[in-house]
């Protein structure tokens, strides 16, 4: 793989044909989007959807130009953001400390893992009126909702991959004399971190689900809140504006992550 | 070359598997001594509990009844080093050749200069100075396998357990593997015992062999190997006129009781 040896003509030829076919694939997927866009405004402007309903993409434009200037939309993208992310931070530390415990005392792991298993079926939307009467109507309720939907999994997971630790590794461990301590410094978690990427990278969007819910039932701030508030008030095109933007989050959590784990891969090769 | 007190001596030992459908008897009275740079081979049916014994040895597992001496003493009150090399390397990703090398020295916090001194000087000998920064990945199945021997050598133990360390190599790499790892071993003047179910290579490494009998294994028989050749190594062992002769008895010897 040395950039300074010259290609043969094969090889090129195998290089512009791959380079080709990511061109292709990336250009269709933008048309996709611009014919989607296209469609929706034209159908739109003839009558043929109600745009009342349906909105439409000049609509969602213009709306979002009103609503960057007079700030309300920073302010709700700001605070869904830092709910999202503060939950997710909370979730990373809280689950991957309850899981090293439940590590460390495995009797303790095994009399809680029905309850865990239950809590972690359990419907979360469900859990959230619940919160808004424990906690109150604002930020703290919020968070901990964004908490309560990724964590039990987060958990569980992360407790069944410290658990399936390949066992000729722990045993090494023994054989040099080490202790627990060291088995788990020196093999279970540098072993669980490719999987803690992955448990990361799904709990990042259940964060943001939870903090949707949340906001939707009690708030006043937040893209939940915003798509609530339309839906009340019959304004469709501010709800739409309000859900492009949390697939737009959502990717650049994900991707955010990605590139977290991208960077530790890289110092590790 | 007998010692008045063996290094090690397994009295008696039995050990058994419980599980809840049942107990399975894996190691019946296991009864042998080993003195002081002796080189033991262990043959025996697979799954006749080889590696349970080096488990018990290497103080992993306590035997149910009997009991281990090293140097005349319970293994429990023992400082002697035990140094145990498993089937696979077991060398982790996340560190390079260097500091895998290094970590049975970080376990037991004797990471100073001259234990890693020691440590490049096996480095250098077995060919691997070159990829002390490398990754596990990036080597080859015998290279792994003498970084795994140099992070058992580093500890300088008193006693080498092998357990089918070549088992998982290719035969070409696996005949020239052994040679160096019997050559080293012999050098550093280890006393060694080496769990196999290949008679051939049991008779190129071993000055000794314990055959086991299958489940629950018991010392069927102990053969003493005298091959004549010079400057023995396990490759030049296998050109010796009584290396077929041994090899017939051993494998009479599997066959009869074994299956």
């Amino acid at each position: 793989m040395d950039a300074r040896t010259p290609l043969s003509g094969g090889q090129q030829r195998y290089l512009i044909t791959l380079r080709r076919e990511l061109r292709v694939v990336r250009l269709s997927r933008a048309g996709l989007f611009l014919f989607f866009l296209l469609l929706w405004e034209s159908t739109a402007q003839k009558g043929i959807l109600d745009s009342f309903i349906f909105s439409s993409p000049s609509l969602i434009l213009s709306a979002f130009l009103r609503m960057i200037k007079d700030g309300s939309l920073l302010t709700h993208t700001g605070v869904t953001l830092f709910e999202t992310l503060l939950s997710f931070a909370l979730v990373t530390v809280l689950g991957i400390g309850i899981a090293l415990f439940l590590w460390c005392f495995p009797r303790l792991a095994s009399v809680l893992e029905p309850y865990l298993v239950i809590l972690n079926s359990l419907p979360k939307s469900a859990l959230a009126p619940l919160l808004i009467v424990w906690l109150g109507s604002n930020m703290r309720t919020i968070v901990v909702a964004g908490i309560s939907v990724a964590i039990f999994g987060a958990v569980l997971n992360l407790y069944t991959g410290f658990e399936e630790t390949d066992p000729d590794k722990l045993k090494l461990i023994k054989t040099l004399k080490g202790t627990r301590k060291d088995a788990l410094f020196q093999v279970v978690l540098p072993a669980s971190v490719p999987l803690s990427f992955s448990i990361m990278k799904v709990n990042i969007g259940l964060c943001l689900i939870g903090v949707v819910i949340g906001e939707m039932i009690g708030s006043k701030e937040g893209l939940g809140y915003l798509i609530i508030y339309s839906s009340q008030v019959f304004q469709l095109t501010p709800m739409i504006l309000a859900i492009f933007i949390l697939c737009v989050i959502a990717v650049l959590l994900y991707s955010l992550i990605t590139i977290a784990e991208k960077q530790y891969l890289k110092k590790r090769a | 070359m007998k010692l008045s007190t063996p290094l090690l001596e397994v009295k008696d030992v039995s050990y058994a598997y419980h599980t809840k459908s049942g107990e399975t008897l894996a190691l019946s009275h296991i009864r042998f001594s080993l003195s002081k740079g002796e080189f033991l081979a262990v043959v025996g049916p697979s799954g006749c509990g080889k590696s349970t014994l080096l488990d018990m040895i290497c103080g992993i597992l306590s035997p149910e009844t009997g009991e281990i001496l090293m140097n005349g003493r319970p293994l429990c009150e023992n400082t002697a080093n035990i140094g145990y090399m498993l089937q696979k390397d077991h060398l982790f990703e996340w560190r390079t050749i260097y500091s895998n090398v290094l970590l049975g020295l970080e376990i037991q916090k004797k990471n100073t200069a001259k234990a890693r001194e020691t440590v490049d000087h096996l480095l250098t000998d077995y060919g691997l100075d070159k990829f002390k920064d490398s990754r596990p990945s990036q080597l080859s199945g015998g290279m792994r396998q003498r970084a795994a021997l140099i992070r058992t050598l580093a500890l300088e133990p008193d006693l080498l357990l092998l357990d089918e360390p070549f088992s998982a190599l290719d035969y070409q790499t696996r005949l020239s593997v052994a040679d160096d790892i019997g050559k080293i071993i012999r050098r550093e003047e280890k006393t060694a015992i080496l769990v196999t179910h290949d008679i051939s290579e049991a008779i190129s490494m071993a000055d000794r062999i314990l055959i086991l009998s299958k489940r629950p294994a018991s010392v069927q028989k102990e053969i003493r190997i005298h091959l004549s050749v010079e400057n023995r190594t396990p490759f030049s062992s296998r050109s010796a006129p009584e290396f077929k002769l041994y090899f017939n008895e051993i494998w009479k010897e599997l066959n009869h009781y074994g299956c």
